[in-house]
């Protein structure tokens, strides 16, 4: 299993067949409700979100849409959230806090959408919202990276007590391609970027940027969904159970204490 | 006692800013907005802002410091916290050496206890001649490290942001320090401290979405560009030219997530009034 390439990995994260958030919605919840808005300005497709149950427990259900078809597609912006998104997520983030119910946040997005009217309407000052607000909720958030999580754009559903990716998802700064147009102005040299982003789930495991990789079929979970949507049901299962020991404060101080450790022992470690 | 600590700081400050506000071009330079030609000399003295039309040259993080704390205020937090290159990326410590070399600086932020119209305050600056002032492990450590020091002491905060995002060699641990940073400042806040951000040009990517959008107050230099995506990337994304004055300070305030945009020569003054303001945080 761990032979595939990063490259590999970036591919089967990315295939149109993997399982999406709505398959995850039929597979692990059910009488989801979904909520729109964020009450500010509009709708956003890209982010999808409301209240379900979860094996019998009401819990809040947030995350990336991309959608198959290219209609699908194109109502939801291709999964990149502008700025209503995060401020919506933001919304019922807030609102399960008010109901005490634990979070789920199910990330699949090539990042936030540079857009003039996503700019004009912040699409900075939301993503930086989230972050704060997210770093002191009360209540239990885990955030499973099904597919791509790319950027600031994936990160702001991504401050949570237990991140988890799927195996052959993929978690980085940004694409691959935009990473090689960056540094190198070539975004031919994608694959060589694939092996030096360190965005593999193995690999950012003993990063220490996430807390556990959930197991894919062998070749990835397009080929065989209905198991790797049990192995997800079965992660999310015992971090819920794990989470629901602590209480508010505790949970939110460990959550401040993970993120507030990150990069920094890499520094002491070389100065 | 104290006057002779004063004095040596406000000549290390002098010294690190002279070199930090030194202005290329050998008797005349270009203003890169209006074109013209201006004395170098003149330049330098008027804060590094065109005099023909008030264009805001990039100016380096001890020379912002010292436009803006009092003479002998200066004490710098965290000096020698080193860079490093957690991802081991192949030519990055090379270029992190060059330059520092290049800048005499360690990372491309500085931070400071200093006053401002005798009220005591920490600053942090990010500097964009180091990487483009981008967010890495080290820059992020630095920011949540005067922030908590702020806490403690229970000090008002002001950042200079300036950045043009992620450290692209540091991948998802440059990420991270959005998470940290915003983090650290929510902290901040709850114990009903003020967090003043000043934008300046360019300020975009990853510290736009964490830290420079998070203040009590937040002020812009004149014509600053502040966004999240660059102005390229947006334009390749929707296919057509972007109006001008997009994204910039102006924009962003007409757009309502500014508070004021303070030309350089009165951002002293602005943040003088405003820490006196906030002076009792609200409590009676």
């Amino acid at each position: 299993m761990s032979e595939l390439t990063a490259a590999e990995r970036v591919a089967i994260a990315r295939h149109p067949q993997r399982p999406n958030i709505t398959d995850y919605l039929g597979f692990l919840f059910t009488d989801f409700f979904e909520q729109q808005g964020d009450r500010l300005c509009r709708e956003d497709g890209a982010i999808l979100g409301g209240v379900a149950l979860y094996h019998g427990r009401p819990v809040t259900v947030i995350g990336t849409r991309k959608g198959r078809t290219a209609e699908e597609n194109l109502r939801c912006n291709f999964g990149m959230p502008g700025p209503e998104g995060y401020r919506k997520a933001l919304r019922l983030m807030k609102q399960a806090e008010k109901f005490r119910r634990p979070i789920f946040t199910l990330i699949d997005t090539s990042g936030a959408y540079p857009g003039l009217e996503a700019e004009e309407r912040g699409q900075g000052e939301a993503i930086a919202r989230n972050l704060y607000e997210m770093s002191c909720i009360t209540v239990p958030v885990v955030a499973v990276i099904t597919g791509e999580g790319n950027s600031g754009g994936a990160l702001a559903l991504a401050v949570a007590d237990r991140v988890l990716m799927l195996e052959n998802s993929v978690y980085a700064v940004l694409s691959p391609e935009g990473f090689a147009s960056i540094l190198w102005k070539d975004a031919q040299r994608r694959e060589e970027a694939c092996g030096l982003m360190r965005l593999t789930a193995p690999e950012l495991l003993s990063l220490g940027v996430i807390d556990g990789v959930i197991p894919e079929p062998e070749g990835g979970a397009h080929l065989a969904p209905q198991t790797a949507m049990a192995h997800v049901d079965l992660a999310l299962g015992q971090a819920l159970t794990q989470l629901d020991k602590l209480g508010s404060r505790e949970l939110t101080t460990r959550r401040y204490q993970k993120f507030r450790k990150m990069g920094a022992a890499a520094l002491r470690e070389d100065p | 006692m104290n006057s002779i600590f004063a004095k040596r700081r406000s000549r290390l400050l002098a010294m690190k800013s002279l070199r930090d506000n030194y202005v290329p071009g050998d008797k005349l330079v270009t203003c890169p907005h209006c074109g013209q030609e201006s004395q170098r000399k003149q330049v330098a003295q008027s804060l590094s802002v065109c005099p023909k039309c008030g264009y805001h040259f990039p100016v380096g993080a001890y020379y912002r410091l010292s436009m803006v704390l009092d003479p002998g205020s200066f004490r710098e937090l965290h000096e020698k916290y080193p860079a490093g290159d957690p991802l081991s990326f192949p030519g990055y410590r090379e270029k992190l050496e060059s330059c520092q070399r290049k800048t005499g600086l360690t990372e491309a932020a500085v931070t400071a206890v200093g006053a401002i119209g005798g009220r005591k305050c920490v600053v942090g600056v990010l500097d964009n001649r180091f990487l483009m002032g981008s967010m890495s492990a080290a820059v992020g450590e630095k920011i949540t490290l005067a922030i908590e020091y702020a806490g403690k002491n229970k000090l008002p905060l002001i950042l200079f942001c300036a950045s043009g995002g992620a450290r692209m060699q540091e991948g998802i641990l440059s990420l991270m320090q959005m998470a940290k940073t915003s983090a650290a400042l929510a902290r901040f806040s709850e114990k009903g401290l003020l967090y003043i951000s000043v934008l300046t040009d360019p300020t975009t990517g990853g510290v736009t979405a964490s830290f420079a959008s998070l203040g009590d107050i937040i002020l812009a230099e004149p014509g600053a560009l502040i966004g999240f995506a660059g102005p390229r990337v947006i334009q390749q994304t929707i296919g057509e030219t972007l109006p001008e004055g997009f994204q910039r300070a102006e924009f962003q305030m007409e757009h309502g997530f500014v508070d004021a945009v303070v030309p350089r020569g009165e951002m002293r003054d602005a943040l003088s009034r405003l820490l006196r303001l906030h002076e009792r945080g609200g409590r009676p």
